[in-house]
């Protein structure tokens, strides 16, 4: 097979802006007899099916949360990152995008990377406009800070609820297009397959989560936007309904999983503390701005800590190892994710963790309380204030900044961070693979697309702290809304797609199948131990660093547990009905066939880059060594039970040359 | 780490038409699980005896999205305060406690099974004028809109709210002036958002009122128990607010 990435030539500044501008239109009068079907309201989602409501497209949207306003897109912390240079420090679009790429190890395709980059800036516009409210300066003006992997403030914020508040803006404007009529939203419908008609994608089947029905709905085309798949690993920071199911559906249509092995593992989350747990909380990377983070010097010292002989206050700031200061004196504590993530990993590993599990790293945010203790002091003109005044100031500033973040930690860990460092080690967070995609966002399939973190284009091999909600809102306001139009342009004459076709009849009775046999297996098992089990093979040959040996026996492992799985899962109650573990049986199905293919990509791909770590490729300072001469590329898998196929599109690079990523 | 032992009352519902009861579980817990994981184990035990577990709600277990949503010893969210069911730590209760479960209960939120409720009302009234009338793409520059610092924290404390519901649970009337509010406030403290303020604020009264939410008498309860804190001060400017809109509107 060969791939097609439809880049547009000319110039990369140019590229996006000739496209814009030559792209076919459909007109007013056509839109209104297209519909176009959305699967997915998070951030991508919801701004895509009300931008697309807006233009006059008939959209049916469709969410299996109770509502829109749900999506874990709302989970977001930090920020949102935009090439506005409102802080004068030298930013720029060029800047972002090449921010981008080097961050994601040169694993990404530079012209969508650079319409990322370029369209950043109408997003913020997009979202002051919606009433999204971004913090302020006193001057009215917006805020910024910075975030890791960059020398920059470009990072906009809502204090620790960026996310929440983008994704209320995005669902307000998609609640508009519904009060209309031009969207019609189906909440607790969950895509259960992809209807392919003539080798067009055309429809989906879709389950009402109430009543257990099964539903055909028909469209020109269809639109993905049903986020990350990092549930794979069980434990992980996504909520806990994000799930690979409508991807993995196409997947299983035929359109491409391109690097699924590329996963994030965020540094800072807070630790594990019991077997019970199925959910990993995450605090913001901007605690990085400032917080230190650091490690006993001594394995005595972090023994003491684990056993509760000693806490944190006892180490001497002599017998402290700032452990990214040391090492990355550059970026010091905001060095990318992958880079932090393995660092901790390689500390703890020498046995220097200090929590009782030995998983555990500190983030020390008393050095930021007495500087801007100090700095306070300035400002109120206190000459004299004592060590105490000055902490109490300092405590107001880092409450003010991130307090929300410092409350839920506490509620969580039982500890209070003002005084006792956090306690944080790294989580799965965010998955860069996922549906392949050309330039159009659109995939194999022609009018499948895939939008947001559900496709894979723009972080590479690793993603930037701020940069998802970035793409989410970008596909879905600004560049999907112009790039269908070059297959819709295409499907004026069409007509209206008729449900009661094979390829829907034969769609539905499959679904129905696949839900009769779990259903029957009747076994002895849950569904969440089958989910448990498959997590921790990941999290152990295909997590944080991965070899050869154990991604071949990863794979096996699967492979036996998927046979366990069908022989004796246990689903309660009936399929028609609302039934919760239905719905997560179904879930952990497919993940059980994803897992097996992340560990085929992560073991055909002999290198290491970004959050792609292989033992055996190393420099001898432990940082990962890429091989460009042999991996420039993106693998897109072709499901296949038995032998996934590979196809592998050449990423060409003609404006960015290729280094080795350094933030020494 | 202490292990507790408890007896936990849930309500079990079929759908909205059977009527529901009391069951009565042991569950076996630690302080450092959260409420939902004790619910979790629970529902294990449950399908390990081949039974149906507990259907309840919940998805980002970070307080944020919104989705929790029980009423625990007659408090929505439980007893801690500014805190969702799933940010609540079984720290807070002890070793041989009997706990009542409950899903919200309210005329405009029917039960679909056992804690589940439906909730979409909220969506009805974002729907009816929750927003800014702007298409993508219109928009001037972000810093040609300077917004004061203190309005814009209010607007952004009002816009905290995560469509929960626990204000309608806790209020005796089943009220979403609350809920209501926090919209309102959101949206019309800023420059952006005022213009459309009047209207806005007579059609989500009047969808509020559609939906079958009771009156405010001025409880408090919804504030008191709102995770997010959302202050009561939002219902008194929507009242203000919808007191002038209908005198001066020439709509």
């Amino acid at each position: 097979m060969q791939l097609d990435s439809k880049i547009p030539e000319g110039p990369l500044s140019e590229k996006w802006k000739k496209y814009k501008s030559t792209v076919p239109l459909v007109a007013p009068n056509n839109k209104r007899r297209i519909e176009v079907i959305v699967v997915g309201t998070g951030l991508a989602g919801a701004s895509a099916a009300a931008t697309l409501g807006e233009l006059g497209y008939k959209v049916k949207a469709f969410t299996f949360h109770d509502s829109p306003r749900r999506a874990h897109s709302i989970a977001a912390q930090g920020g949102i990152n935009a090439a506005k240079n409102y802080q004068n420090d030298g930013d720029s679009v060029y800047r972002l995008f090449y921010d981008t790429i080097k961050g994601g190890d040169y694993r990404a395709r530079e012209a969508n990377v650079y319409r990322l980059a370029e369209v950043s800036t109408q997003i913020i516009d997009q979202c002051v406009a919606q009433g999204v409210p971004f913090a302020r300066e006193y001057g009215g003006l917006l805020e910024n800070m910075s975030f890791g992997g960059v020398q920059v403030s470009r990072t906009f914020y809502a204090k620790g609820q960026t996310g929440q508040q983008l994704l209320i803006g995005a669902y307000q404007a998609l609640s508009r297009q519904i009060s209309t009529g031009a969207v019609k939203m189906y909440n607790r419908h969950e895509m259960m397959d992809l209807v392919v008609v003539d080798g067009k994608a055309r429809g989906i089947i879709a389950r009402n989560l109430l009543t257990g029905e099964l539903e055909r709905h028909s469209a020109h085309c269809v639109l993905l936007a049903t986020g990350g798949y990092g549930n794979v690993f069980y434990l992980s920071t996504n909520a806990m309904g994000s799930n690979v199911s409508a991807a993995w559906r196409a997947t299983r249509r035929g359109a491409l999983m391109a690097n699924p092995c590329f996963t994030q593992i965020h540094p800072t989350c807070i630790p594990q503390s019991g077997d019970y747990q199925s959910k990993l909380t995450l605090m913001s990377e901007s605690l990085r701005n400032d917080g230190r983070v650091w490690v006993p010097k001594n394995l005595e010292d972090a023994k003491a800590i684990r056993e509760g002989k000693k806490t944190a206050l006892d180490i001497k700031e002599e017998d402290r190892d700032y452990y990214l200061e040391r090492r990355y004196p550059a970026f010091g504590n905001l060095v990318p994710r992958d880079v932090a993530s393995r660092a901790a990993k390689v500390e703890c590993d020498k046995g220097l963790g200090v929590s009782p599990t030995g998983l555990a790293v500190f983030l020390d945010f008393s050095s930021a309380i007495e500087r801007y203790g100090k700095a306070e002091a300035n400002t109120q003109g206190l000459t004299n204030a004592s060590p105490e005044e000055i902490k109490a100031m300092g405590t107001k500033v880092v409450e003010d900044k991130y307090g929300n973040l410092f409350e839920m930690y506490e509620k969580i860990a039982g500890e209070n961070p003002y005084i006792y460092p956090m306690k944080i080690y790294p989580a799965v967070h965010y998955t860069m693979g996922g549906l392949w995609v050309d330039y159009n966002l659109e995939t194999n399939i022609p009018g499948l697309f895939a939008l947001g973190e559900a496709n894979f284009s723009d972080h590479g091999a690793n993603r930037l702290g701020a940069s998802a909600l970035m793409q989410g809102l970008a596909d879905g306001y600004f560049v999907a809304p112009y790039t269908i139009g070059q297959f819709l342009a295409n499907e004026i004459r069409t007509g209206e797609i008729n449900t009661q076709s094979a390829a829907f009849e034969e769609a539905e009775k499959q679904t129905k199948s696949r839900i009769d046999r779990l259903m029957n297996v009747k076994g002895n098992q849950s569904v969440e131990s089958f989910h448990r089990r498959l997590g921790k093979i990941m999290w152990d040959l295909c997590g944080m660093s991965r070899n050869a040996e154990g991604l071949k026996e990863g794979r096996r492992l699967i492979r036996e547990l998927r046979e366990e799985f069908y022989k004796d899962v246990f689903v309660p109650g009936n399929a028609d009905d609302f039934n919760p573990e239905l719905e997560k049986a179904y879930r952990v199905a497919d993940f059980l066939e994803l897992g097996e293919l992340m560990m085929i990509d992560a073991y055909e791909r002999n290198e290491s880059c970004g959050g792609h770590f292989r033992e055996e490729y190393q420099t001898p300072e432990g940082e990962a060594q890429r091989d460009d001469e042999n991996y420039t590329y993106v693998a897109a898998w072709k499901w296949d039970d038995n032998e996934p196929q590979l196809t592998k599109e050449p990423l060409v690079f003609e404006n960015v040359k290729l280094i080795q990523r350094s933030y020494k | 780490m202490s292990d507790m032992k408890l007896t936990v009352k849930v309500w079990r519902q079929k759908n909205a038409k059977t009527p529901g009861k009391f069951e009565t579980y042991k569950v076996n817990a630690n302080e450092h699980m959260s409420f939902l994981e004790m619910m979790d184990v629970l529902n294990e035990q449950l399908v390990h005896d081949k039974k149906e577990p507990v259907a309840f709600e919940h998805d980002c277990r970070e307080g944020i999205c919104g989705a929790c949503s029980m009423v625990i010893d007659g408090q929505p969210h439980g007893p801690l305060q500014a805190t969702t069911t799933c940010q609540l730590h079984m720290r807070h209760f002890k070793d041989g406690d009997t706990i009542t479960v409950e899903p919200f209960r309210a005329k405009a939120f029917p039960v679909v099974k056992d804690l589940v409720v439906d909730r979409s009302a909220f969506d009805r009234i974002i729907q009816s004028g929750g927003y800014i009338s702007v298409n993508t793409g219109q928009a001037v520059d972000g810093n040609s809109i300077p917004v004061e610092k203190d309005v814009a924290v209010k607007a952004f404390d009002a816009a905290t709210c995560i469509g929960c519901g626990a204000c309608v649970a806790a209020c005796p009337n089943g009220s979403a002036m609350l809920f209501t509010s926090a919209k309102i406030s959101h949206l019309g403290l800023l420059p952006q958002g005022e213009i459309e303020h009047k209207h806005r604020t007579l059609k989500m009264v009047a969808q509020m009122d559609k939906e079958g939410f009771g009156y405010c008498t001025n409880i408090g309860a919804c504030s008191a128990e709102c995770p997010k804190e959302i202050s009561l001060e939002n219902i008194a400017r929507m009242n203000r607010s919808f007191i002038n809109a209908s005198l001066t509107t020439d709509k």
